[in-house]
C-alpha cells in the first residue's frame, strides 16, 4: 500500500469521533491515577510599598490523595495558594491501596492523605513517613448512590437485597471496599437484617472497581443500580438525578483519614504548611463543605 | 549482508538468493565477508544491545522474582485459576467472532477497492491507537444500559452490562484490528492474474476464493488470527471500563494482575508469566511461519 495520503483520514476520524464522544458523554468513569496540577494564582502587585511582590521559584507539592478527596482538595487548592504563591500543588489522586503502592516503590512525593489507615501503616513501616508521624484531618462515611433511572425502587438499606439489583462496589483492597465489607459485616450481626440479606447483597454485587469514583461513575450512568460510596461522594455528586441515602449510623463505619509528610519530601517545610492548612479552620470547613466530618 | 530474516517480497516469490553460488551467511546470519563487514556488523550489534537488553531486563526480573515452587503453588490459588480461565474463555469467543466477522471485511479491504476506502481502512485501524481507556468509555456509551441496543438488550433479558459478552466485545474491538489488517494484506498479496486464470478455468468467485486466494493467505490469516488473540489476551483499559470486574466473570487475567498485585505479589508475577510466555510462544510461532512461508 504506497498510498500515504490517507493518513489525512486518521487524525480527522479521531478528531470527528473526540468531538462526537464529548457531545454525547454523561459524566463518565475517571481514570485512577488522575493528575491534577493547579498554577500558582498570581499576586496583583500591590499599589503601594513594593513589599509583596516577591520573586520566587514555584515550588511543586507532589500531594498523593484518596480519591475521594477529590472534589476537596481541588477547592482548597486556589485558597491555599493565595497564602502560599509560590507553591504549585500536583495532586494524584487514585485509590490509597495505589497510593501506597506506589510510594513504597520509590514515588516521589511529599504529602500522602489516605482513606484508611491501613494504608498509612504500610507506609510508615516502610519507613518512608516522616517522623512526625500521621494525623487524622476528616472522617468519613458510607452512603449508597442510586442510578436515576433504576426501575427498582431503592432508598433504604433494605431495598439493596432485591434480586436483580446490579450493585456496584470497590474491591476488597480499596478503603471503600474494605468499609463496605465492615459494613456488611455488621448487617449480618443487626437481628433486622442477618446473613440472609447480606448473601442477597452480596449476590446482587456485579463488579468491584479499583477507586471509588469508578463506582461512582457507574451508577452516574446507570450502569448499576446502585453503589456503595462515601457520604462525601454522594454529597457532591452533581448527575442529575442521581439519589442517594446515609447508611444508618448503627451500620455504617467511620473512616479515619489519615495524612502525614514523606520523609524524603524536599520541600519539609511547604509540605507542613499545607498539612497545617488542611488541619486548619478553613482547610476543615472545606471538607465539611464536601461532605466529610471534621477530624474532631 | 543482514542478520534477521527480513527479506523484501519479491513477484514470484523467490528469495534469499545465492551468491557465486555460496550461502554467505553463516549460522548467526552474520555476513563472514570482509574484516570491514565483520566491525560493521559488531557495531550495529552494540548499537542494537542497549535496546535489546531494555526489553529483555524486566522480563527476566519477571521470570527471577520468586522461587518455581512458590509460583507453582500460586498457580493452585482459586483467584489465580479463575482469572486463567476467564480470560482463556473469553478469548476464544473474541477470536471466533473476530475470524467470523472480519474476514469478510479484511477481504474487501484488500481486494477491492471502492469509494471510501481509505475511510474504511483508517476506521478499522482507529481502535490499534485509540488509549484503551477510551475504547471502554466508548463501548460504555454504545452499548451500555443507557444505550439504545444496550437498553433493548437489557430488557429483552440478554443485558450486556458487566457480563462476561462485554468483556468478549472489549476485546473484539480492541483485537479485531490486527487481524483484519493482516488478512486484507495477506489477501491483496494474491496475484489478480491467479484469480483471472482460475475464473477463465470456469472456478466461481467462491472457489477462486478456497483454492486460490486462501491457501496462498492462509500465513498471513493465522498469524494475524494468532497476533489478535495475543492483543486480545493482554486487553486490561477498555475491558475494566466496559464489562467491570469481577472474578470468576469479567476479571481477566491482566485486571486480576493490575488490582491484585498490591496485595498478593507472587499471585500477580504468577500470571505475568504466564501470559508472557503464551505472548512470547504465539509471537515466535508467527516468525516462524513467516519466514517458512517466505523461503517457499
Amino acid at each position: 500500500m504506497k498510498d500515504d495520503s490517507r493518513f489525512f483520514f486518521i487524525p480527522t476520524l479521531l478528531t470527528a469521533m473526540i468531538v462526537i464522544l464529548a457531545g454525547c458523554a454523561a459524566p463518565v468513569a475517571t481514570q485512577a491515577p488522575i493528575e491534577l496540577k493547579v498554577a500558582p494564582t498570581e499576586v496583583p502587585a500591590p499599589t503601594e510599598a513594593p513589599t509583596a511582590t516577591e520573586v520566587c521559584k514555584p515550588v511543586t507539592l507532589n500531594v498523593f490523595t484518596a480519591a475521594s478527596l477529590m472534589e476537596a482538595f481541588k477547592e482548597m487548592a486556589p485558597l491555599y495558594q493565595e497564602s502560599e504563591p509560590c507553591t504549585e500543588l500536583a495532586f494524584n489522586f487514585a485509590g490509597s491501596q495505589k497510593l501506597s503502592q506506589q510510594l513504597r516503590d520509590g514515588a516521589p512525593a511529599d504529602v500522602f492523605a489516605s482513606a484508611s489507615g491501613k494504608n498509612m501503616v504500610d507506609v510508615i513501616t516502610a519507613g518512608l513517613i516522616s517522623d512526625a508521624g500521621s494525623q487524622i484531618f476528616a472522617r468519613n462515611g458510607l452512603a449508597v448512590v442510586v442510578c436515576p433511572t433504576s426501575k427498582f425502587k431503592i432508598e433504604e438499606v433494605r431495598d439493596l437485597a432485591q434480586p436483580g439489583i446490579k450493585l456496584v462496589v470497590a474491591a476488597k483492597e480499596v478503603p471503600v471496599g474494605d468499609y463496605t465489607n465492615q459494613f456488611l459485616e455488621k448487617a449480618a450481626d443487626d437481628p433486622t437484617l442477618g446473613q440472609t440479606f447480606v448473601d442477597a447483597v452480596k449476590a446482587n454485587e456485579v463488579s468491584f472497581e479499583a477507586d471509588v469514583k469508578s463506582v461512582l461513575a457507574k451508577v452516574d450512568i446507570c450502569e448499576g443500580d446502585a453503589g456503595i460510596v462515601y457520604k462525601s461522594d454522594a454529597f457532591t455528586d452533581k448527575t442529575e438525578g442521581i439519589k442517594s441515602f446515609l447508611i444508618p449510623e448503627a451500620l455504617n463505619i467511620l473512616a479515619k483519614y489519615p495524612i502525614a509528610m514523606i520523609k524524603a519530601s524536599a520541600n519539609a517545610e511547604l509540605a507542613q504548611k499545607f498539612i497545617d492548612f488542611v488541619l486548619s479552620d478553613q482547610g476543615q470547613q472545606i471538607l465539611e463543605d464536601n461532605g466529610f466530618l471534621k477530624a474532631k | 549482508m543482514t542478520a534477521f530474516n527480513y527479506e523484501p517480497i519479491e513477484p514470484g516469490g523467490h528469495q534469499h538468493e545465492k551468491r557465486n553460488g555460496q550461502d554467505p551467511e553463516n549460522l548467526l546470519g552474520e555476513s563472514t565477508g570482509t574484516a570491514s563487514e565483520r566491525w560493521t556488523q559488531r557495531l550495529w550489534w552494540l548499537a542494537a544491545l542497549p535496546m535489546l537488553v531494555f526489553f529483555i531486563l524486566p522480563i527476566l526480573s519477571l521470570f527471577s522474582y520468586s522461587s518455581i515452587g512458590e509460583l507453582l503453588k500460586s498457580l493452585g490459588d482459586p483467584e489465580v485459576h479463575r482469572a486463567i480461565g476467564v480470560s482463556l474463555r473469553t478469548t476464544f469467543f473474541s477470536l471466533l467472532l473476530i475470524i467470523l466477522f472480519g474476514t469478510p471485511l479484511a477481504y474487501l479491504l484488500g481486494r477491492h477497492r471502492f469509494p471510501l476506502h481509505r475511510v474504511a481502512d483508517a476506521l478499522v485501524s482507529l481502535p490499534t491507537v485509540l488509549p484503551p481507556s477510551t475504547a471502554g468509555i466508548a463501548l460504555l456509551l454504545a452499548l451500555g444500559r443507557q444505550s439504545a441496543i444496550g437498553g433493548f438488550l437489557a430488557d429483552i433479558g440478554l443485558p450486556l452490562s458487566f457480563t462476561a459478552g462485554a468483556v468478549v466485545l472489549a476485546q473484539v474491538f480492541i483485537a479485531a484490528p490486527y487481524f483484519i489488517t493482516a488478512a486484507a494484506l495477506g489477501f491483496a498479496s494474491v496475484d489478480n492474474e491467479l484469480i483471472q486464470a482460475a475464473h477463465l478455468d470456469g472456478a466461481n468467485s467462491w472457489q477462486a476464493f478456497q483454492y486460490i486466494v486462501f491457501p496462498i493467505s492462509k500465513i498471513a490469516l493465522i498469524s494475524g488470527a494468532v497476533l489478535s488473540w495475543s492483543r486480545a489476551l493482554g486487553e486490561f483499559g477498555a475491558t475494566i471500563i466496559f464489562a467491570g470486574n469481577f472474578p470468576g466473570r469479567t476479571q481477566t487475567m491482566p485486571m486480576a494482575i493490575y488490582l491484585g498485585f498490591e496485595n498478593n505479589l507472587t499471585n500477580a508475577v504468577t500470571l505475568s508469566i504466564i501470559l508472557i510466555l503464551i505472548s512470547f510462544t504465539a509471537l515466535l510461532a508467527i516468525k516462524t511461519l513467516i519466514s517458512r512461508d517466505l523461503r517457499n
